[in-house]
């Protein structure tokens, strides 16, 4: 995988299949980017588990924060890394050791390390570096053209909404368009 | 279409970037959602739009679905990260600086500017204790030699008003890089049709919408194109991007937005303080224009070089400065910036002077004597008596608009009316 540039369908894809989020390096301040992305991916509709020794037990929007990836007591799809790309080898360690092991590593905005990447893809896991899911959801899904963003999509097709809540729109349908 | 690794081309994101069908009613061409406000689900939902933990609409002053189509398509245009919308190129040349300033910063400006920019600078921005100091685009080594620890940005036109300068936005962009400064770009005479500034090393691209981007005179308008080149991190130096915001509890602009967060900050701290919302309206008559871009371009270029090659040949006429002829001083720096025309604005000098300009202006029956640049029509003006009126005599001419200086605006009706119709004023 070209980690330069992600094909649309290729974050579509993830987006579509992943239910439950493990957000490593999880801020419960509700200023920080990451409570931000917490919020957002919650509202539409994904299982969103915080991660952070410091807030161990604690709870975030209703969710039970963890220690660590292997105190998460149910399978995690996607491991979300709001961590200097320093941490990234150790962490997707962490996620090659969990059972069932997860199918994505997600690293944030200004996040890549390429040796992570290649720990995960070499065993099979797919990954997305230097990317946010909600700025990705928001492109796929049309929000983010509200904000004048250039989405770089680009169809004929109407935008779906989500079905609950006003201005919440859906990924779509599973295969790109 | 939505695949990464396939970009449409230039008329096709003019038609489609930005726009998809009414989600609610199917509709194809863009709602005018000519409303003030927009109704939350919930108290939660409010706080979470205005706190920027979810995208929506509010209020027009902060945003517009209508506008914000517009803001997509033209970053879309321009291969910038976002767009801001406002209500005209004059206001969004403000929410930039806002943006960028505090009071006793500086920024280096080229003296081959718009008339009415180079009195925003000299005038207007002193009451907001921005300084701006020129420099010369012919003479790249003074853009360094105006640089001081205060300055804050550079700001350059691709294509100058009115004498069809052609800036080297390259040199200026290595300038401003070295500095640790943005460069903006004004490309309203070019439009990305023509040039675009990012690929030359513009940080932030403005337009006034006014001119050839909504094409038609109609709707007055403004935009401003994040580039999402520059590092807001990397020194300190804007406050409004790099450090926790009192408006938004604390949140770091630069870090939560990433590559589009100049835009961002333009909307939530300039637009949404200082006012200068555009038109749903207007919005959606620009877009229409925008659909056309590549066609009128085109047009406007062939017809320009052929009126500017007549009047070359003219008796009456001393000079013209255009620089898709083949002589002219910018003819070099055109091939590289503006490969596909020179634009549709150009001045020429009257033998006769002042008061030949002032007749000429007179005659004319197809051409329209306003102040206006970009539209349908051909259009005419005698920069010394009118939009250059209020700079001193130095200045006009440095601005290229001295006493016999002629502009034109080529529109794009059929090239021998125009041609024709220049002819009998000239005689008469």
């Amino acid at each position: 995988m070209n980690h330069d540039r992600y094909p649309d369908s290729y974050i579509r894809g993830i987006l579509n299949t992943v239910k439950t989020i493990a957000m490593v390096g999880f801020s419960p301040k509700e200023n920080r980017p990451s409570y931000f992305a917490f919020k957002y991916l919650l509202e539409r509709g994904y299982r969103v588990i915080p991660i952070n020794p410091g807030q161990a037990g604690n709870e975030a929007l209703g969710q039970t924060i963890y220690a660590k990836l292997g105190d998460v007591p149910e399978p995690i799809d996607m491991v979300d890394i709001f961590r200097g790309p320093q941490y990234a080898p150790g962490i997707v360690q962490e996620a090659l050791a969990l059972k069932p092991r997860p199918q994505v590593i997600w690293m944030q905005l200004t996040v890549r390390n390429d040796e992570a990447a290649r720990l995960a893809e070499d065993a099979g896991l797919k990954v997305v570096m230097n990317r946010c899911p909600k700025i990705e959801y928001g492109r796929l899904s049309s929000e983010i053209s509200w904000i004048g963003v250039n989405s770089r999509t680009l169809s004929s097709k109407r935008a779906q909404t989500l079905g609950k809540g006003v201005q919440r729109m859906s990924l779509g349908p599973k295969s790109s368009s | 279409m939505t695949d990464a690794e396939r970009i449409p081309g230039f008329s096709t994101l003019s038609i489609h970037a930005g726009a998809k069908p009414d989600p609610t009613t199917g509709a194809r061409a863009t709602p005018i959602y000519q409303t003030t406000s927009f109704v939350f689900d919930d108290v939660d939902h409010a706080a979470a739009l205005f706190g920027l933990q979810t995208f929506g609409n509010i209020y027009t002053r902060i945003g517009n679905p209508t506008c914000a189509v517009l803001e997509e398509r033209v970053a879309a245009l321009e291969g910038g990260t976002a767009g801001l919308a406002i209500a005209s190129g004059h206001a969004a040349q403000v929410v930039v600086m806002h943006a960028l300033m505090t009071p006793g910063d500086e920024f280096v400006a080229s003296k081959k500017l718009y008339g009415g920019s180079i009195n925003q600078f000299n005038h207007s921005y002193k009451n907001f204790g921005w300084n701006v100091v020129w420099a010369d685009p012919d003479d790249i080594a003074s853009f360094e030699k105006a640089l001081s620890p205060k300055t804050k940005a550079i700001f350059v036109e691709s294509i100058a008003n009115p004498g069809g300068v052609i800036t080297d936005i390259e040199a200026v962009g290595n300038i401003a890089r070295k500095a640790g400064v943005p460069l903006v770009v004004d490309n309203t005479l070019a439009t990305p049709y023509l040039c675009k500034p990012i690929d030359y090393g513009a940080d932030i691209v403005v337009h006034s919408l006014t001119k050839f981007l909504g094409g038609h005179g109609n709707s007055i308008g403004g935009m401003i194109v994040d580039g999402g080149t520059f590092n807001w991190s990397r020194d300190k130096k804007y406050p409004m991007l790099c450090e926790p915001r009192p408006e938004y509890a604390g949140i770091v602009l630069h870090e939560t937005f990433g590559n589009f967060a100049f835009a961002i900050a333009c909307r939530v701290l300039g637009l949404r303080d200082l006012g200068p919302a555009l038109s749903p309206f207007n919005a959606f008559l620009i877009l229409t224009g925008i659909e056309t871009l590549s066609l009128r371009m085109q047009r406007h270029c062939e017809n320009t070089l052929a009126v500017a090659e007549w009047l070359a040949k003219r008796p009456e006429v001393a000079w013209v400065s255009y620089p898709g002829l083949p002589g002219d001083k910018y003819h070099a720096l055109a091939k590289k910036y503006v490969p596909k025309g020179a634009g549709a604005v150009f001045t020429f000098g009257l033998k006769g002077g002042y008061d030949a300009g002032v007749k000429l202006v007179s005659n004319v029956k197809l051409f329209s004597h306003l102040a206006n640049i970009g539209d349908t029509r051909s259009l005419i003006i005698h920069p010394a008596s009118t939009t250059h009126r209020q700079l001193s005599d130095a200045q006009k001419v440095q601005a290229g608009a001295g006493p016999d200086v002629v502009r034109l605006s080529i529109g794009i009706e059929d090239v021998a009316d125009i041609i024709a119709d220049l002819e009998q004023a000239l005689a008469a």
